[in-house]
């Protein structure tokens, strides 16, 4: 069923577009990843203008994540508190990274260093994750195994930090510099890439601050609703770039998609479900980087003048 | 005077030996939910005061031109082994839309001459005043943007595709695809002999979005703040209907 675009001006069939919003809904409701950083390529691919994709999948993460922290509450597993923290890095991160980003627009470089970025932080994030969590597997299946006793117990420097706090949730008891610069670091990236972040945040919150990862998904879903909620009104304002039926459409598919993807993790095991996410980001980073490799089959692209 | 006036009209008078009347089957297209692209009937006959004059046989050329706009067109580079965008070109105008029907092959119905005067073929359409100094090959940016504009179905070259019945009666169909810009197309009929443009007419079919998709273009430029807000709260809204939803039906 083919549908027009009013703000994409563009006409596309709308079960495919249902059907890409299930598909990153499902991850957005299994990996608390909001799916930016799949969903805004796949919109590129299937012909909606990069400006309204990055735009649109924003709005869309609002949504997906919005179901999918519900079902969180539900089961009590976000810490507001590490959230609130976490999120009040993001929105000086976010708005320190737009700036950035209209310096990268004024040299003319902003495409190369998006992709860049994805390649270098998909790749990293990706190959940690997976190594890790194949290994906690193996761990887990020698039945009397030699256990590292702290191979969680954190990095001395993260606990040096002064200010304390009590999270009560998350079990820990650290200083709030390290969850409030890690908010910041996501939150420029957030804005330079055009995501919600979660595919930084969720390791971040699991290697460097130590939180389980029954409340990481949760509380990462959190600061995404908000610094993605920032996102599309910045957007919305600026370009004129929101359009509400192809978000519709996308969260439509990924309301539906979320709901699953939080029934699926219930039934995997944590380490099970890192080294999926690992794989994914991985597969990701490897098509953006062969993308960059190889020759384009058109070396020549259009755009408007001064536009994204 | 008047017999100035009268020489002018005997001067003019052969020009106007044989003239367009013009049929379409719609002069507005509306741009609906629905919309997956449009047919336009172009048709008509030429209307003449005297018998077909002598000599090589009359051809006519149509065009559609939509709304024009400048294109930066980037060309990527190999650089340590990494794609990227290099040189790059604004091009200074270039139709959203182009298409351009004929009788028959363009160098045989059309003079260099004629079409440079009235911008008639793809080449001639677009304009591009100035590359920067360093792009030494100006013309395969231009290039590109036909080349593009092509295979997305938005530049038309329809040679042979106008047909024209005893010199008189001609029509052709153009195909406008789904992804269409908004505003004013103008269409143009030329009626040529040997090559030169013997007489021309122009009208305009209007492309506009009606109805909501009208609406929420309208609402997102104008009110954006409240548009963005308004998108939040579909977002959020279908977001906890979905979650309440699952949740009534895992109960039951």
């Amino acid at each position: 069923m083919q549908i027009y675009l009013p703000i994409a001006e563009v006409s596309v069939d709308a079960f495919l577009i249902l059907g890409l919003g299930g598909l990153v809904g499902i991850l957005s409701g299994m990996f608390g990843v909001g799916g930016g950083f799949l969903i805004t390529p796949l919109l590129f691919f299937v012909g909606i203008p990069p400006a309204v994709a990055v735009a649109t999948s924003a709005n869309q993460i609002v949504a997906s994540s919005f179901s999918a922290i519900l079902a969180h509450f539900r089961r009590r597993t976000v810490d507001l508190k590490m959230g609130t923290v976490l999120l009040i890095g993001g929105l000086i991160g976010s708005g320190l990274g737009v700036i950035l980003f209209n310096y990268l627009k004024a040299i003319g470089q902003v495409d190369l260093m998006v992709r860049l970025c994805y390649v270098v932080f998909l790749g990293v994030v990706g190959f940690l994750m997976f190594v890790e969590s194949v290994n906690a597997i193996r761990r887990s299946r020698k039945p009397i195994g030699p256990r590292k006793p702290s191979a969680r117990r954190h990095k001395s420097w993260i606990y040096a930090m002064p200010v304390k706090m009590r999270f009560r949730i998350s079990g820990l008891y650290i200083s709030v510099f390290p969850p409030l610069l890690i908010g910041l670091f996501v939150g420029v990236l957030a804005a330079v890439m055009g995501v919600g972040g979660g595919f930084i945040l969720v390791p971040a919150m699991i290697y460097l601050l130590g939180m389980p990862t029954k409340v990481v998904v949760g509380t990462s879903l959190f600061q995404i609703i908000f610094v993605a909620a920032f996102t599309t009104m910045l957007h919305a304002i600026t370009n004129h770039t929101v359009d509400t039926v192809l978000a519709v459409l996308l969260l439509l598919g990924g309301v539906i998609g979320a709901q699953f993807g939080t029934q699926f993790a219930m039934k995997l095991r944590a380490e099970q479900l890192r080294v999926l996410l690992a794989l994914l980001v991985l597969a990701v980073c490897g098509k953006l980087g062969f993308d960059l490799l190889v020759m384009p089959s058109e070396l020549y692209s259009l755009s408007r003048p001064g536009g994204v | 005077m008047r017999a100035l006036l009268l020489l002018l009209l005997l001067l003019a008078s052969p020009l106007r030996a044989e003239e367009v009347v013009l049929g379409l089957s719609r002069d507005t297209v509306s741009i609906t939910t629905s919309f997956d692209g449009s047919e336009i009937l172009i048709f008509g006959a030429v209307k003449r005061e005297e018998p077909i004059p002598e000599g090589e046989p009359l051809q006519v050329i149509i065009t559609v031109t939509g709304p024009m706009a400048p294109v930066m067109v980037r060309r990527k580079a190999n650089v340590y082994g990494i794609w990227i965008n290099q040189d790059a070109v604004e091009v200074d105008a270039a139709p959203s839309f182009y298409a351009v029907a004929s009788t028959g092959p363009m160098r045989e119905v059309l003079r260099d001459v004629e079409d440079l005067r009235q911008r008639i073929t793809l080449d001639r359409v677009i304009r591009s005043v100035g590359a920067p100094m360093n792009i030494m090959d100006a013309a395969s940016f231009t290039d590109a943007v036909i080349r593009v504009r092509q295979n997305q179905g938005l530049y038309q070259q329809l040679e042979g595709e106008v047909t024209l019945d005893e010199q008189t009666l001609f029509r052709t169909a153009i195909r406008l695809p789904a992804n269409l810009t908004e505003g004013d197309y103008e269409t143009r009929i030329f009626l040529t002999r040997e090559g030169r443009v013997v007489s021309s007419y122009r009208t305009t079919i209007g492309v506009q979005k009606v109805g909501m998709e009208r609406w929420l273009y309208e609402f997102a430029q104008e009110n954006a703040l409240l548009y963005g807000l308004m998108s939040l709260a579909i977002a959020i809204a279908a977001g906890w209907g979905a979650s309440e939803a699952f949740r009534l039906i895992r109960q039951n």
